[in-house]
């Protein structure tokens, strides 16, 4: 909102200055929705560094005893062997609200809850070294799922502080400085309009009292 | 009731089928087939698709594209031929969307 595009006028006036306010209160609200989401953020964060440092760590294992294990056995006995998984995960999706950004929260069912119950083949073909392998991940599968919730809620709320940061900067630092511009300006047009129209009244006067008395004549007659 | 999937080189999720988790095997080189899966998998009831991190590195626009949306979560894992830090460096860049700069990983 350029100075040269709003007309000076007491309706314009009234007009931005409730926008004003209204600016200076969104302003303030988004002010707050940013700072607790950040500190939201920040926890959320950390946890999810600790997750994937726990978790990257845990597959590594597990990778390092399968390759072990590929190294004694051959291609298909290994393919045989994980050909018809016995167990099966099923994830429920459910939404919590954190400062207006749905983030997911996953719980999961397992068909077989027996932890050591997993292995899709007898152990007759297979090295020690893939139970090893299978059970380490079965260990870290719940700290997968939560990996993937505070990874995914930290992606969703980096995205709306992006968004939210530029708001509150967009008024903080245009909308509100033109908006008391133009306050400023209305007000000034208005008091100059107003002394204006005072002279010009002051001078009338002048003219007309002129017109009925002749001043001027009869101090020329004096002199 | 959704389902988790997992993404990348046989050799690098053959384990998780035993878990229960539905693999799809891509292998290195297969962009395009790649690509093709991970959309299918996104639009059926995937909520989360952990995918290797070799496979990721070549997807990385694709991935992008469902990062701001509520479903699917696309998790990088390490595969057998290493960790890359690609996983860690995804939530470094999350930080770095958020606050302006990397406070948490700065070291």
């Amino acid at each position: 909102m350029a100075k040269g595009t709003v007309t000076p006028t007491r309706m314009e006036l009234t007009r931005i200055k409730r926008k004003l306010l209204t600016a200076r209160r969104g302003h303030k609200l988004l002010k707050d929705k940013r700072d607790e989401l950040m500190r939201q953020f920040l926890n959320l964060v950390r946890e999810n560094k600790e997750l994937r440092e726990k978790v990257e760590e845990a597959i590594r294992e597990a990778n390092r005893s399968f390759a072990l294990a590929r190294s004694g056995m051959s291609d298909e006995a290994v393919r045989v062997a994980f050909m018809t998984p016995k167990q099966e995960v099923t994830l429920d999706v459910t939404t919590r609200n954190v400062m207006s950004v749905e983030v997911p929260v996953y719980s999961y069912e397992t068909r077989t809850s027996d932890g050591a119950d997993i292995f899709s083949y007898g152990y007759a073909f297979t090295s020690g070294d893939l139970d090893a392998g299978v059970a380490r991940l079965q260990e870290i599968l719940p700290d997968m799922l939560k990996l993937a919730e505070s990874e995914k809620s930290c992606q969703l709320m980096a995205a709306e502080i992006e968004k939210t940061r530029r708001r509150v900067n967009a008024l903080e630092h245009v909308l509100i400085p033109d908006m008391e511009d133009n306050i400023k300006y209305i007000t000034m047009k208005l008091d100059e309009n107003e002394r204006s129209t005072q002279i010009r009244l002051m001078k009338v006067k002048d003219m007309m009292l002129e017109e009925a008395h002749h001043y001027k004549e009869k101090a020329e007659i004096t002199d | 009731m959704y389902k988790i999937a997992v993404m990348g080189d046989w050799d690098s999720i053959y384990g998780f089928a035993a878990l229960g988790l539905a693999c799809f095997r891509v292998e290195q080189g297969e962009t395009e087939e790649a690509e093709k899966t991970l959309r299918r998998l996104a639009e059926q009831n995937y909520a989360v698709i952990y995918m290797t991190e070799a496979l990721a590195a070549q997807l990385s626009a694709e991935i992008a594209r469902y990062r701001t949306r509520p479903q699917p979560a696309i998790i990088l894992i390490p595969g057998i031929s290493g960790n890359t830090g690609e996983g860690l460096s995804a939530v470094k860049r999350s930080v770095e969307q958020a606050v302006g700069s990397d406070i948490i990983f700065g070291d």
